[in-house]
């Protein structure tokens, strides 16, 4: 028997949740054979077979999420096949409610003694001499260090989640449970009235909604707009465009040449390409711009890496080939990583105005308007016909202030309203 | 108290002691007319003399047996080897004699003697000038091994030193010289030898340090405490007798420990620190030890690169230091 586990699928990811389970139970594995589907960070990712066999037993149902190192399913590897391993009796909710097994008084019931030894104890890493003290000073049971999640390496019960557990076993058996089962999924709220539909929640859906309130519960957004005069852009770009297109295989459109504005403002104002933290703003070295690509169920960030080393046509080979990954599902975990800035582009949808959460912990979120042609006062007081568009800036304002906010939006403005052929392509 | 560097903190000891004890003096290379080489000793020999600031020969085992036969006799050497790296002539005397000879003379005789010598690396010192000399020193018994890493420890420690019935080899980091800047209190000050001390108090980790590496650990600390994981910082100060205690005291408390030095690995004294709390604080443990040091190479290079990737330095004592908070 071999147990597979969550795997890392990134530095700085710490849970991944199961999106689709390839095989079932009893279904033959080949070594490197897809096994699971794992979305993580908006991110899918097939998980392959870490050994050839027979998949026994699926420890984690889709849609669950689960911190990195929990076992998840369980394979009997093909060389003992023939061996009588014996097939474990189930022990009523064992697998699915570890929380009822420990309050319930069903747990008086005899557990056979292959049951009890063999997940609990081979499948775990060792316990520290310090865990095994606090075990024994707190008269931890078995069955309630088997419910205790372990945040060290490879899920291993560290000494502090002994210590957070005889906490959280101090208070009142109600809200321990609750609390447990927030943890492992997420509570179902009241059950929707006669004619109306509850859309279940897609992993992505979670994460955008975590997000976003974790944004907006702790940063303090500002938001600032300007108005661009976009006529010399356009214009070129209509001569351009088909050219481009030729050459390049990719259309050339906006984003690429507004990413490449603000790579400019960015580099003018360094501040706004940062991340607060409590004890400094970490400015970062390189630009990496989000650009958001509107999916099937939802919204994905890629992310252009190095921006500032890219010319407007790579910038919009490399947008283009991200946005299409995107929706093919196709990113890998590097390319929703590390972004320090992010652009958005509602405008395609026609708004004049928006209002953007920032994606923590970047600083800052532009996002491009409609671009629509206004009459406008131009030089000389005379009125003309030209295209204008709005660029709303959500800055976080403990990094940056108004003026510097301002000053970034003025750079990119400048930029765009100054565009003309002698702006290299490439 | 006044902020000073290690090396004003230094001279001000020796000053302080010779004008207290007239059996007090200095010997070594350029220590009189120059000074010293890091002018540890500047001003010295015009306040007190040629008497008792001794330009010695360019011989180590002159200038230590000089200082064996002075103490025997009733003074209280203080002998500047230039560089740590220039000891191995020293040896013979030091280790056949200076180390032994209270044991040899069954308590007949002590020696009171203290012998100062530059260490460590980070100074593009190479070969001859970066060595770290604390472990092997401190495997023969009958020797002190004192290396502070703050102005009022190396003060301090200095004047126990001085104080002290015993040889005690005191090894002041190169490096830190004028690097580390620190409070040191007015008057006597003395810290006493054999004790080590807690320099930032912490829960989740402890790290253990002395010299060069206790700057940077602290800076870790620091960095550690951006990412919620609180480490305790002990500083040894004394490398022998080594404070068991304080060493098993926050083994004990974290339950997770990093030894950090710049000395090579095998048989280093981050092998001993972690030996006496595999005896002592087994049960305490939350992790395996680790260490972190130079590797097992003969030497500090020059080149500036190889340099940067033999000695620890704060980016990897923090990687470590996560590795070991994330176990």
């Amino acid at each position: 028997m071999a147990s597979v586990k969550m795997p890392q699928l990134g530095e700085s990811i710490t849970e991944g949740t199961i999106s689709k389970w390839l095989k079932q139970p009893g279904d033959q594995v080949k070594k490197y054979e897809g096994l699971v589907e794992i979305i993580t960070d908006k991110v899918n990712a097939e998980v392959p077979a870490p050994l050839a066999g027979v998949l026994k037993e699926i420890k984690v149902k889709e849609g669950t999420t689960v911190t990195v190192g929990t076992e998840i399913a369980v394979i009997e590897e093909s060389v003992a096949a023939g061996a009588p391993t014996p097939t474990l009796p189930r022990v009523p909710g064992r697998e699915q409610e570890p929380v009822a097994q420990e309050s319930a008084p069903a747990i008086a019931a005899p557990i056979p003694e292959e049951v009890k030894s063999v997940p609990s104890t081979e499948s775990r890493t060792r316990l520290s001499p310090a865990v095994r003290a606090l075990i024994e000073a707190h008269h931890i049971t078995d069955a309630e260090l088997a419910g205790i999640e372990g945040s060290g390496v490879g899920g291993r019960i560290s000494k502090k989640d002994v210590e957070d557990f005889v906490e959280r076993r101090a208070q009142p058996v109600a809200a321990n449970g609750e609390q447990r089962q927030a943890a492992a999924e997420a509570r179902p709220g009241p059950a929707a009235p006669a004619g109306e539909t509850k859309v279940p929640l897609t992993p992505m859906r979670r994460s955008i909604a975590s997000n976003m309130l974790k944004s907006k519960q702790t940063i303090p957004h500002a938001w600032t707009v300007a108005e661009v005069d976009m006529s010399n852009v356009v214009r070129f770009r209509h001569q351009v465009k088909d050219s481009f297109k030729q050459r390049e295989g990719v259309d050339l459109t906006f984003v690429p040449i507004i990413v490449k504005a603000v790579v400019e403002g960015l580099k003018a104002v360094p501040a706004l390409n940062a991340s607060w933290s409590d004890d400094g703003v970490v400015l970062h070295k390189d630009i990496n711009v989000g650009v958001a690509v509107s999916v099937d169920d939802g919204l994905i960030v890629p992310v252009v890496h190095q921006a500032d080393r890219m010319s407007i046509a790579g910038l919009a080979k490399s947008i283009d080939d991200l946005a299409r990954r995107a929706r093919a599902t196709k990113l890998t975990i590097a390319d929703v990583q590390g972004a320090t800035f992010t652009v958005n582009n509602p405008g395609t949808f026609g708004t004049i105005l928006s209002y953007s959460i920032i994606a923590p912990p970047q600083a800052g979120i532009l996002a491009m308007d409609a671009i629509v042609k206004r009459p406008v006062v131009v030089e000389g007081d005379a009125i003309a016909i030209r295209s204008m568009m709005n660029l709303c800036l959500s800055f976080d304002h403990r990094v940056l202030d108004g003026v510097s906010a301002a000053r970034f939006l003025q750079g990119v403005r400048r930029w765009l309203e100054g565009f003309s052929e002698q702006v290299p392509l490439y | 108290m006044a902020q000073k560097t290690v090396i004003e903190a230094i001279r001000e000891g020796m000053d302080e002691e010779m004008a207290r004890d007239p059996s007090v003096f200095l010997i070594g290379e350029d220590v009189g007319q120059r000074g010293g080489v890091f002018l540890a000793s500047d001003g010295l020999y015009k306040k007190y003399g040629e008497y008792r600031v001794i330009d010695s020969p360019l011989a180590e085992s002159c200038v230590v047996g000089v200082a064996i036969g002075a103490a025997v006799n009733g003074m209280r050497p203080i002998a500047e080897i230039q560089f740590a790296d220039f000891i191995a002539p020293a040896m013979n005397q030091i280790i056949e004699e200076a180390a032994r000879f209270c044991y040899r003379t069954a308590g007949d005789f002590n020696l009171p003697m203290v012998i100062r010598a530059p260490w460590g690396g980070g100074v593009h010192g190479a070969l001859y000038h970066s060595q770290s000399i604390e472990a092997t020193f401190a495997h023969i018994p009958g020797l002190k091994v004192v290396a502070p890493g703050t102005p009022a420890d190396a003060k301090g420690l200095l004047k126990a030193a001085v104080r002290d019935p015993d040889p005690v080899l005191f090894l002041e980091h190169k490096r830190t010289y004028r690097l580390v800047k620190g409070e040191v209190p007015d008057g006597d000050g003395v810290v006493p030898i054999g004790q080590a001390d807690i320099k930032r108090e912490g829960t989740d980790l402890s790290l253990i340090a002395y010299g060069l590496m206790l700057t940077y650990c602290l800076q870790v600390a620091e960095k550690l405490a951006a990412d919620g994981i609180s480490a305790e910082v002990l500083d040894l100060r004394t490398i022998k007798p080594i404070d068991e205690a304080a060493i098993v005291a926050t083994a004990k408390k974290t339950g997770k420990v990093l030894v950090v030095h710049e000395d090579t690995r095998f048989a280093g004294i981050a092998a001993e620190v972690m030996a006496i709390i595999m005896e002592h604080a087994f049960d305490a443990l939350d992790a395996p030890l680790m260490r972190l040091t130079a590797p097992d190479v003969p030497a500090m290079p020059f080149n500036h690169v190889l340099e940067e990737a033999f000695m620890p330095n704060v980016d990897r004592i923090l990687a470590k230091a996560k590795e070991l908070a994330a176990y």
